[in-house]
């Protein structure tokens, strides 16, 4: 898999090295009636130019708040109440924060450094316009030169970056299969050759072969167009294979963030232990596996201290009361779990062993 | 094979649809063509492929929801008569199906309690108030779901997708059949609870003896479960056997491909780095059913395809470990040239 050392290959991440994006103690609230329920909480992250980083998360982990938080596509009644996105233009241009930005200023963003691909292209493409068409529309707004030929042209260049034949320009979305239509979604996101990609679960409804390819094409394009991606799934042995680099969500915060091969190898958190081993080996030998006990915790009541708290096999004394907070430990991993706290781990004689060490 | 019975059998069982277009043009969808499968007390076999290649329609087959096209379901050895396209109410008291979707199939109007009930007093006429409640409370607690008294009384909307499948499990389990069909029970759960219903699968098919089909595109999961493994394409089954020879050996070439593209954690960066970089442009998708490939299904995705690949379908062939396999390379007359 393409790891760090990929960063050296990339022409674009060498010549604006740092970062692409600066996520800042985002917090996204719904409902602001007395009694909000806090999906994103905390969040800070970087992104790293050309980098796949990866976020995982059971249903109700805050990933989806998230997107449309990083995206600003957020309706009411989510509101992001705390925090800062700050993208940093490769060009040089000045950081632009997306949570104070104008609707001009997000606007003139939208597609040229910032895109999205959804997880249902049935919805994300216009069912009655052929696809030629909304890749021209995309390519016009943007580029008010180019006329309509030429963004045909380009229409059909895009797809066959996907491995879709250029003359489905004129196809329907309905006249192409679920795995083409995704693929077309991806292309229509690279159109205008952005910085960032996110990815909302962009392989869920496929089948492991064209999510194979998929994936193969987006790594490909990655490397020739240097974009970086948020690739956000509930599939955590996907991820392993795909991210440089991947962060744990848990009840709408961060619990652990490291680079793929540090999390499958050693990972920190209780949380991303259990959810490691809740992903049955392929060829390794079978040992019987429990998942994680317990479901995830309603947020609108949610539990004092670590969230994880009631689900953990090894908390301790005080994991009740006390929250902890995503830390600086050891390099570039970060957890936010008690256990990790030097002074704690020396008191944690309560800990158990769950099997879970290899 | 063992030499005992199988409690369901599915002997080269064909379902077609007829379709009509909107000009009202008819055209057949061959969804299941000739799949034979046997399930046994106390054994757990995989269906697994894409989507698309017919292990629901199969399994519906199997639940006695269609009528097979030809071939025929036998129950404990004796072929399963259809009436009108239906099967005796019978037939369910030993063949119960649980489906992906736990939002869609339990009664939303109901209590927990009443979905369960239902089945009690249809196939065993349980009637007194208390006894239902001890049955109600008993099948709560196989599935794991305590307290019970706390349970029977929600609706389904008040329960999260891991336990309403669990309500599903101990509605197929109120009929105490002999064979229950999974058709991807799973996969619509968080993956942190997925493993809890598959151990619960495990442990009914230890204690009670029942006979499973698991069906799924997830070909781990399947592992970590099942005995025995059949893998579909588009609707014929091309290859089954011993999970483990199966999954770590698999013969035919479609089943290669399932495999190499499982996610795999534990997989070796040569070989993701070699699965990545493949042209994987070329891996195709599998066909349309209304006009299949002639030959081998696969041949026009299938990297060895020979001339006999496109114009003859590959019989079975069976190896000494169990395993079978419909592909012209593992037939004998191959190996001899």
């Amino acid at each position: 898999m393409s790891t760090q050392t990929a960063h050296d290959t990339r022409p674009a991440a060498r010549a604006a090295s740092g970062d692409v994006l600066h996520v800042t103690g985002l917090t996204v609230e719904y409902g602001t009636d007395g009694d909000p329920v806090r999906a994103c909480t905390d969040v800070t992250f970087t992104l790293r130019r050309g980098e796949i980083l990866g976020v995982a998360g059971e249903s109700g982990s805050g990933k989806s708040t998230l997107i449309t938080a990083l995206t600003r596509l957020q309706r009411p009644p989510a509101a992001t109440t705390a925090g800062s996105i700050v993208f940093h233009p490769r060009d040089g241009g000045p950081a632009v924060d997306l949570v104070t930005a104008s609707p001009r200023t997000l606007r003139a963003l939208r597609w040229t450094s910032l895109s999205i691909v959804l997880q249902s292209a049935m919805d994300a493409l216009n069912p009655v316009m052929r696809l030629g068409a909304q890749f021209a529309d995309v390519l016009r707004t943007h580029d008010r030169t180019l006329d309509r030929k030429a963004a045909w042209a380009r229409a059909a260049e895009l797809l066959t970056t996907v491995g879709i034949s250029g003359d489905r320009v004129r196809s329907y979305p309905h006249e192409l299969s679920g795995g083409m239509r995704q693929r077309a979604g991806i292309a229509l996101a690279l159109a205008c050759g952005p910085e960032l990609v996110v990815m909302d679960e962009p392989t869920t409804a496929v089948d492991v072969v064209m999510q194979r390819q998929i994936l193969a094409q987006v790594l490909r394009l990655r490397r020739t167009l240097g974009f970086a991606v948020v690739f956000v799934t509930h599939d955590l042995s996907l991820l392993l294979e795909l991210a440089d680099r991947i962060a744990i969500m848990y009840a709408g915060r961060i619990v652990e963030l490291g680079t793929a091969q540090e999390l499958y190898d050693a990972p920190r958190h209780p949380y991303t232990r259990g959810l490691r081993d809740s992903f049955p080996p392929l060829r390794a030998p079978l040992w019987r596996l429990t998942g994680i006990p317990g479901t995830p915790p309603d947020l609108r009541r949610p539990p004092s201290g670590c969230p994880f708290h009631p689900r953990c096999p090894q908390r301790f004394a005080g994991c009740d009361t006390h929250l902890p907070v995503l830390g600086e430990a050891g390099g570039a991993h970060l957890v936010a779990c008690r256990l990790d706290d030097g002074d704690a781990a020396a008191t944690g004689t309560e800990r158990t062993t769950d099997g879970g060490d290899r | 094979m063992t030499a005992t019975t199988p409690v369901l059998s599915a002997v080269d069982v064909t379902k077609h649809f007829t379709v009509r277009s909107a000009v009202g043009a008819r055209s057949v969808v061959r969804a299941v063509e000739g799949a034979s499968l046997d399930l046994h007390r106390g054994r757990v076999v995989a269906l697994v492929g894409e989507s698309g290649s017919g292990k629901t329609t199969l399994a519906r087959v199997l639940a006695g929801f269609y009528a097979p096209t030809s071939g025929e379901v036998a129950l404990e050895g004796v072929p399963v008569r259809q009436r009108r396209g239906r099967v005796e109410r019978g037939y369910h008291k030993d063949v119960q199906i649980v489906f992906q979707d736990p939002f869609g199939s339990l009664n939303p109007l109901h209590r927990v309690r009443h979905n369960l009930e239902r089945p009690l007093r249809l196939h065993h006429g349980v009637r007194g108030r208390a006894e239902l409640d001890r049955r109600v409370r008993e099948l709560l607690e196989r599935v794991a779901l305590t307290p019970a008294e706390q349970y029977a009384d929600k609706f389904p909307h008040e329960l999260s997708g891991g336990q309403r499948q669990r309500v599903v499990i101990a509605r197929a389990l109120a009929v105490e059949p002999k064979v229950l069909l999974g058709d991807e029970p799973v996969s619509m759960l968080d993956v942190s609870i997925r493993l809890e219903m598959l151990n619960l699968l495990d442990r009914l098919r230890a204690e009670d003896g029942l006979a499973l089909l698991y069906i799924t595109h997830d070909i781990a999961g399947a592992r970590y479960l099942c005995d025995e493994v059949v893998v579909m394409y588009a609707g014929e089954m091309v290859e089954g056997g011993p999970k483990e020879q199966v999954i770590a050996d698999p013969l035919h070439p479609y089943t290669r491909l399932l495999v190499d593209s499982s996610p795999d954690p534990g997989r070796g960066a040569r070989d993701r780095e070699r699965l990545f970089d493949a042209d994987a442009d070329g891996l195709g998708e599998p066909p349309s059913l209304i006009d299949p490939p002639s030959g081998c299904r696969f041949h026009p995705r299938c990297p060895f395809a020979m001339d006999v690949c496109r114009t003859q379908a590959p019989p079975r062939t069976d190896l000494a470990d169990g395993r079978w396999t419909r592909c012209w390379l593992h037939h004998p007359t191959q190996e001899t040239e």
